[in-house]
């Protein structure tokens, strides 16, 4: 069987999640083609994808240097955590996507996988 | 031949990826290979936050070559003291601070033998711990 893989465009996963984008408003059409849902920096900085969202709900300055060695770019921070200003600003100098979303990281993960977002494994 | 050093603080989770951040700018500009890349900066971030996580204060050095990027972290620390276990996927003395961190996992030393092309580990309990990793390309 031939397996399709889908795409999801950033506007679209911050539309399905209530989301709102807090840095890398340039990047709103980019498109993703997997995903990884984690708290644990040292499971993301195993993976040997590059180019997907990671979804967490840790909010500190490692999340953004693990994606930045890891290669990631787009980050989904769940359960209505806020992004400090200072891990914004070095998001944006670094030229991340960074979206906000209310939903757990269940309940967002299960929406975007019901929606055709891959899961890396 | 291009050398880079850099100072770990223990405890300093502010700053702890600031070493391979700057290293990642300095490979990018020379051109190497992404994958190259990105195998030795996970693996120095790793090494780097074993320092912050376990060590009182670190020293970073980084030289590239021609065909390799060869990275030495000597701490000054509490050392290791069964270098064999450390290395087994899972084990962690991590506090619970650093485990909040989204670290301490046991994954660090596995994931840097993983990424490298060589790594050497030395531990003198009391004192301290050297690693040294080497990435061809």
């Amino acid at each position: 069987m031939v397996k399709i893989l889908n795409k999801m465009k950033i506007e679209k996963i911050i539309q399905l999640l209530d989301a709102k984008i807090v840095c890398g408003q340039h990047r709103i059409s980019d498109e993703i083609l997997n995903a990884f849902s984690s708290d644990l920096m040292s499971d993301v900085l195993t993976l040997d994808a590059e180019n997907i969202l990671l979804i967490t709900g840790l909010v500190n300055v490692q999340i953004i240097r693990t994606a930045e060695v890891a290669e990631i770019h787009y980050l989904l921070i769940v359960r209505n955590k806020k992004v400090p200003d200072d891990i914004v600003e070095l998001a944006n100098t670094l030229n991340m996507v960074l979206i906000e979303s209310p939903y757990s990281m269940f309940k967002a993960s299960g929406i975007l996988y019901a929606n055709g977002l891959n899961p890396l494994y | 031949m291009i050398e880079l050093k850099f100072n770990i603080e223990g405890g300093d989770f502010d700053r702890a990826g600031t070493a391979s951040s700057e290293t990642k700018k300095v490979l990018k500009q020379l051109n190497i290979d992404p994958k190259v890349i990105k195998r030795a900066v996970v693996a120095l971030y790793e090494a780097e936050v074993n320092i912050a996580a376990h060590a009182y204060r670190g020293i970073v050095k980084v030289s590239v070559s021609d065909h390799q990027i060869v990275a030495i972290l000597k701490d000054e620390g509490p050392g290791i003291a069964d270098i064999d276990r450390a290395m087994l996927e899972g084990f962690s003395t991590a506090s619970p601070k650093v485990r909040e961190m989204g670290f301490g996992a046991g994954m660090g030393l596995p994931n840097m033998k993983k990424n490298a092309d060589e790594l050497q580990v030395e531990s003198t309990p009391g004192e301290g711990t050297t690693v040294k990793m080497i990435f061809d390309f």
